[in-house]
């Protein structure tokens, strides 16, 4: 019996075929199965190695094994003569491979297969695909040339005319419409902007809206949002106590930074060392606040070592997984197992983000002087008004952002046994993974070094990692499936050739954001309707090859931000202070130590009620029910993927959540007083909310429903529905009528489609 | 769940599985139950060998209920006697005792490390003489019904990184919760409510939070995310309709929606809407389900007396308790409790009064409740918290007060049904209370001790994320044998 994630990955062969290829590809289809099966004990992991045997390298699989020098776990071209197949073909239990008490799965009579073949094949060896720079690829011939409209859809149509896959024709306008402002904005489009795009009839009409998108505010909201949970940014400290901080301003400046559209290697190389340009600007050091985000402990009594040493950790792993889209963390306490990381380069590149000027514990909780922690910037309003006039600073107060900054003197680094930060190894130096790309030693040995290293043209990852990123962003699911794992264990591109041309392409441009996000939407491939047809559901269900369109419910925030901006009440100040909308009662009160400014929740009133979602205050013990709920990061730690999950509690919060009830009143009243017909009414709501106009049949069912309320809806009823919220309701309204519509309302704000980029 | 249809249904894979269902094999919301993450948006990355909804062998318990006592009580003022700590008060901590162990910052300064010994005497009960203090009349009352586990260690001596080593397994990052693992690992035994509930209480004493992520799901899907149940008017987070809509008219609203939405699934044919009805149709059933359950007016007068007046305060432990019963009897997996205020860095003998009287009478009453229900043998009870604490005093030691700060080497713990055996005490300490002698249970020990009560294999409880397969025990555990009956 197979689990479920076999079922899955055999799913993926039926597009992949399922024969054997002619050459078997070491990357492709080898490696993934001595990854997951071998390398526990024969990989890149040295303690835990067995049989001093090493499957990951040739020089180790083809030599005489040291157990028995007359075998060899493989010998190229001759299955037979070979160790290794006769451990996974063998019954006898006491010398199979992988071992019973491993727990693994043993190899499929194809996975077998493919190792024979590759066996025969002289059993080469490749270096893992992720590791190898990309290189600049041909942009392949379609037999449909009338498809493609720009360089990705012939790298998409390849693959699907090999398949035997056809594209879908165009979504309807007022689909791409929505798609388009929630992927470049986060916000539906209002009827004025749905109005004005069904009217033009011009060639570019769509390129044109794409353009007025890009360049609003909001597109640096809807960028930055995707930041946020990379650089896991939150307004508490997180720990026992968990106060408040103010690393807003930093916020301010991603969303700043997204609109001016600074390149990306800027954009992480202020990140990673702004500090350490020579004669930085302010705006470079605020962007330093990113290494600062992690959680801060203020519980008195902690070990101080202990806790320096896990911010220095939170730091080097949010630098793997985000940056450089590998599992780097995985080689903390040792050797990482799967993928040619040593537990010593691991702490080589700990050690770029050690020397900080910083305690474990700086203090214990207290007031605004504790909302930053050293090394830590003030932010003076006349900075705000000359320099840093991006922050939303609205007091005169003092405003502290904890910031980078090296001391004068080196801190020594070691190696940590066991990751234990008492239990010093061997000295280790600043540096970088050479299986992925040397540490040239032309570069300095701090920060800034480590940042030219990124961007280093031969650097393999950085330009597939955030090209990927970005393609997860639209498309819902990343051309590598794991976008935050390129290693061994992650998954392989479905289509290498794209990914690599879009890398390549984005570093050529000047490594140039809003150009590369231009490039996606322009394309035919995200142009395509969602609609799934049978043939494609049986026979690609995950739309591995891009045969339609991306259709995926939207991120919490947007949910939110949906239904602010559809009912008329979305406040759309950009940054500042986060706020503390509505939540039910009682959340932070049953979890808090007592201590702090965030014990309480202290609910704002007026239009800060209406800030997007990603203003709402994250206390990281208690972050916004609201957004976790929908799946949003508890910011605990970076995360570059979130799951898209479908549950009860979803169901019940769109249903009686008082800021969707809210909207929904106001949208009542809103659309009761300037119609004059039923059906205009609801058809106004209909298209402010779902984006599209409504069908007849979907008409005649909200319309009916309409008339029953109407007719069954009592005074006292609509009384207590259209009470619920702050912001006022107009005089002289129809109490009644507003509450059938209310209602109506409600039930298009729970459709499925609703909360559906489609 | 029948077996020969998992296998088909494991045949397909999710999507494809959902789409069957909806041909009207079954329903998905049963489906997204039981099979959860055949359901889950990032199907690959689930990829693991463990198949969810089955036992490794078979269960001696279905359920568990944990009683968490947050900011971890003194093993010295309650199961943990050491006379010879009041023959020695005021004496210094030998350093032969101490060795090597890491002092807090809150006593690592402290010039002189005077030993405490209880200001509560200790009295045996039960035919296993199990030593109770005085604090604890109503547990010692159960002695011969609990196994109490003196021998407890843990790696963490702050409250955070010990809570969530003993929630998650790990001390650090965003693992998936204990209760996540298990409604993962064996699936939803109803229909009506969460696999995974959690219950908060406050004691007066010293208070340190608890934490969203401790009952987080962390990789694994959401709908293994322990769903928080409050006292307040909506139990279950968003759970009531508004004022003004009642239940007959929240069905026609379902009715128009599912009407409305089932068009859109015939112009999309994406899966994911047919889930979404589904959502809606148990969301339905838990607006009933739920109040129900916390209803204890039914209850009788011997069930209020059993745990005390207070039961029917919401929101006091006593009525988490017996709403823990409740829930557990309905068929959810996994009901955490967390009582805080157990940090008794000073006023240690007042504080712990008062948090023992909060708790004793219905932490006993739990396990006599099950017991006569005929639950015990298929529920699992654990009760303890995250540390111990030092014997010597933290601050000046004075005839009646003093107080102590964390200690990771030993501390207690107790458990009842689910196939531990009763009457029992495991593990001894040094006459100092300070280490194990004989017998340790390391955290990770008793998570697998827990899960194989459950018919877990707890290596085999495995989810592949980022490239590798974790587990609760990450890559140690030993099931205790010597517990299990």
């Amino acid at each position: 019996m197979t689990g479920i994630g076999a079922c899955h990955s055999s799913s993926e062969k039926s597009i992949a075929s399922e024969d054997i290829p002619d050459v078997v590809s070491y990357n492709y289809n080898i490696r993934p199965i001595l990854s997951d099966k071998c390398f526990k004990c024969h990989g890149p992991d040295a303690n835990k190695r067995k049989a001093n045997l090493r499957l990951d390298i040739p020089e180790s699989a083809y030599a005489a094994l040291k157990d028995d020098p007359s075998l060899h776990a493989l010998v190229p071209g001759d299955p037979g003569a070979s160790e290794l197949y006769r451990r996974i073909t063998t019954s006898d239990s006491s010398e199979m491979m992988p071992e019973p008490k491993s727990n693994l799965k043993r190899l499929s009579p194809y996975e077998v297969a493919l190792i024979k073949k590759w066996i025969k094949q002289g059993a080469k060896y490749e270096k893992h695909w992720a590791f190898v720079p990309p290189e600049p690829q041909p942009v392949p011939d379609v037999k449909d040339k009338a498809w493609p409209k720009n360089e990705i859809d012939h790298f998409v149509l390849n693959k699907m005319e090999q398949k035997g896959f056809a594209p879908n024709p165009e979504a309807d306008k007022e689909r791409l419409l929505k798609r388009l402002c929630f992927d470049l904005n986060g916000l539906p489009p209002d009827i004025a902007l749905m109005n004005k795009f069904l009217a033009d009839k011009s060639p570019n009409a769509y390129e044109k809206i794409v353009d007025e998108l890009m360049a609003r505010p909001q597109y640096g909201e809807k960028m930055a949002l995707h930041w946020m949970d990379v650089a896991r940014y939150a307004d508490s400290h997180g720990y026992q106590d968990d106060n408040y901080r103010t690393q807003w301003p930093w916020r301010d400046w991603v969303i700043h930074a997204y609109n001016e559209n600074l390149s990306y290697k800027d954009f992480i190389t202020w990140q990673l060392a702004g500090d350490l340009i020579p004669n930085h600007t302010e705006e470079q050091l605020l962007a330093t606040g990113f290494n600062r985000n992690h959680k801060i402990t203020e519980e008195g009594g902690v070990i101080d070592e202990e806790y320096r040493v896990a911010y220095v950790t939170d730091r080097t792993n949010t630098f793997g997984k985000g940056i450089m889209g590998i599992t780097l963390e995985c080689a903390h306490c040792h050797d990482h197992k799967f993928d040619p990381f040593s537990q010593k380069e691991y702490y080589s590149v700990f050690a770029f983000f050690n020397s900080v000027k910083e305690a474990g514990l700086q203090s214990t909780v207290g007031g605004p002087e504790t909302y930053a922690k050293r090394p830590m910037m003030q932010i003076s309003n006349s900075d705000v008004k000359n320099i840093l006039k991006f922050i939303n600073k609205q007091d005169t107060g003092r405003l502290i952002v904890s910031v980078m900054g090296d001391s004068e003197v080196y801190r020594r680094t070691y190696v940590l046994k066991r990751g234990n930060y008492d239990t010093h190894g061997d000295e280790v130096f600043p540096g970088t993974p050479k299986s992925i790309l040397a540490f040239d030693p032309k570069y300095p040995k701090n920060r800034l070094g480590l940042a030219e290293w990124v961007f280093d043209d031969k650097n393999p990852l950085t330009a597939r990692v955030l090209v990927n990123q970005m393609w997860g962003e639209f498309f819902g699911r990343g051309i590598v499936k794991t976008e935050g794992d390129f290693g061994s264990q992650g998954e392989l591109p479905s289509n290498q050739p794209l990914l690599d041309w879009l890398a390549v392409d984005f570093k050529t441009h000047g490594w140039d954001m809003k150009r590369l996000v231009k490039e996606i939407v322009m394309s035919a491939t995200y142009r395509q309707s969602a609609v799934i047809t049978p043939d494609k559901l049986k026979n690609d269900p995950d739309n591995v090859l891009l045969s339609r369109g991306p259709r995926n419910r939207l991120p919490a925030e947007f949910i939110r931000d949906m239904v602010l901006a559809s009912s008329g009440l979305l406040n759309k100040t950009i940054g500042g202070p986060s706020v503390n909308p509505y939540q039910p009662a009682g959340l932070w009160e049953s979890t808090t130590s007592g201590r702090g400014q965030l014990a309480s929740y202290r609910q704002v009133h007026g239009p800060n009620l209406y800030r997007r979602g990603m203003y709402t205050l994250i206390k990281r013990t208690s972050p916004p029910v609201e957004m976790a709920i929908f799946d949003a990061s508890n910011r605990d730690q970076c995360e570059v993927q979130r799951l898209k999950t479908n549950t009860p509690l979803q169901a019940l919060e769109m249903e009686n959540d008082p800021t969707m009830l809210e909207a929904a009143r106001v949208l009542a009243a809103k659309v009761v007083l300037e119609n004059n017909q039923p059906k205009d009414k609801i058809s106004e709501a209909f298209r402010r909310i779902i984006c599209r106009k409504p069908t007849e049949k979907e008409m005649s069912i909200l319309v009916s429903y309409y008339q029953d309320q109407l007719q069954t809806m009592t005074e006292k009823n609509a009384d207590k529905l259209i009470s619920v919220g702050e912001f006022p309701n107009p005089a002289g309204i129809d109490k009644i009528t507003q509450a059938a519509m209310m209602k109506v309302i409600d039930t298009i704000y729970n459709l499925e489609e609703a909360i559906t980029k489609t | 769940m029948d077996k020969e249809f998992l296998e088909h249904a494991l045949s397909y894979n999710r999507r494809k599985f959902l789409s069957k269902l909806s041909l009207g094999i079954g329903s998905v919301a049963l489906g997204s139950l039981l099979i959860p993450d055949l359901l889950s948006g990032i199907g690959g990355d689930s990829a693991g060998d463990f198949i969810p909804g089955i036992p490794n062998f078979a269960p001696k318990a279905k359920r568990v209920i944990y009683l968490f006592q947050d900011g971890a009580p003194s093993q010295l003022e309650s199961f943990d006697y050491k006379p010879k700590l009041r023959e020695m008060m005021g004496q210094e901590l030998p350093a032969s005792v101490r060795g090597n162990q890491i002092l807090t910052g809150m006593t690592a300064l402290q010039k002189s490390y005077p030993l405490a010994g209880s200001f509560y005497d200790f009295k045996q009960y039960g035919r296993s003489k199990a030593w109770v203090s005085d604090l604890f009349p109503y547990i010692g009352g159960i002695a011969d019904d609990i196994c109490i586990i003196k021998t407890i260690y843990t790696e963490a001596i702050n409250h955070d990184p010990a809570l969530t080593f003993f929630q998650t397994g790990a001390q650090q990052g965003n693992r998936p919760s204990m209760g996540s693992w298990v409604s993962y690992g064996l699936g939803s035994e109803n229909k009506n409510l969460p696999a995974f509930c959690v219950l908060l209480s406050k004691g007066k004493g010293n208070g340190q939070g608890v934490y969203s992520k401790l009952w987080s799901n962390g990789f694994l899907d959401s709908i293994h995310q322990g769903v928080l149940f409050s006292s307040s008017e909506n139990p279950v987070l968003y759970l009531n309709n508004p004022e003004g809509l009642n239940k007959q008219e929240r069905r026609k609203m379902l009715d128009k929606l599912a009407e409305l939405n089932d068009l859109s699934a015939k112009e999309f044919h994406d899966p994911e809407i047919t889930t979404k009805v589904q959502q809606y149709e148990m969301a339905f059933r838990m607006q009933t389900a739920v109040p129900d359950i916390m209803d204890v007016s039914r209850e009788s007068d011997d069930i209020v007396k059993l745990y005390g007046p207070e039961c029917l305060v919401p929101g006091t432990y006593a009525a988490n308790c017996l709403l823990a019963r409740k829930l557990s009897e309905n068929g959810v997996r996994f009901v955490q409790l967390y009582h805080q205020g157990w940090d008794q860095h000073s006023n240690l003998p007042k504080e712990m009064a008062g948090q023992a009287k909060d708790v004793d009478q219905a932490s006993a009453a739990l396990v006599t409740d099950l017991k006569q229900r005929g639950l015990l043998d298929e529920t699992l009870v654990i009760w303890g918290g995250e540390f111990g604490r030092t014997n010597y005093s933290q601050g000046k030691l004075e005839k009646d007060n003093y107080g102590r700060d964390h200690h990771p080497r030993c501390f207690c713990i107790w458990m009842a049904g689910g196939g531990i055996k009763p009457g029992m005490v495991y593990g001894e300490t040094d006459d100092f209370g300070y280490n194990i002698v004989s017998n340790p249970v390391h955290v990770h020990d008793f998570h697998a001790t827990v899960l194989n009560q459950l018919g877990i294999d707890h290596t085999k409880l495995t989810f592949k994320s980022l490239g590798r397969r974790y587990r609760l025990t990450d890559v140690a555990g030993n099931v205790v044998r010597d517990i299990v009956s």
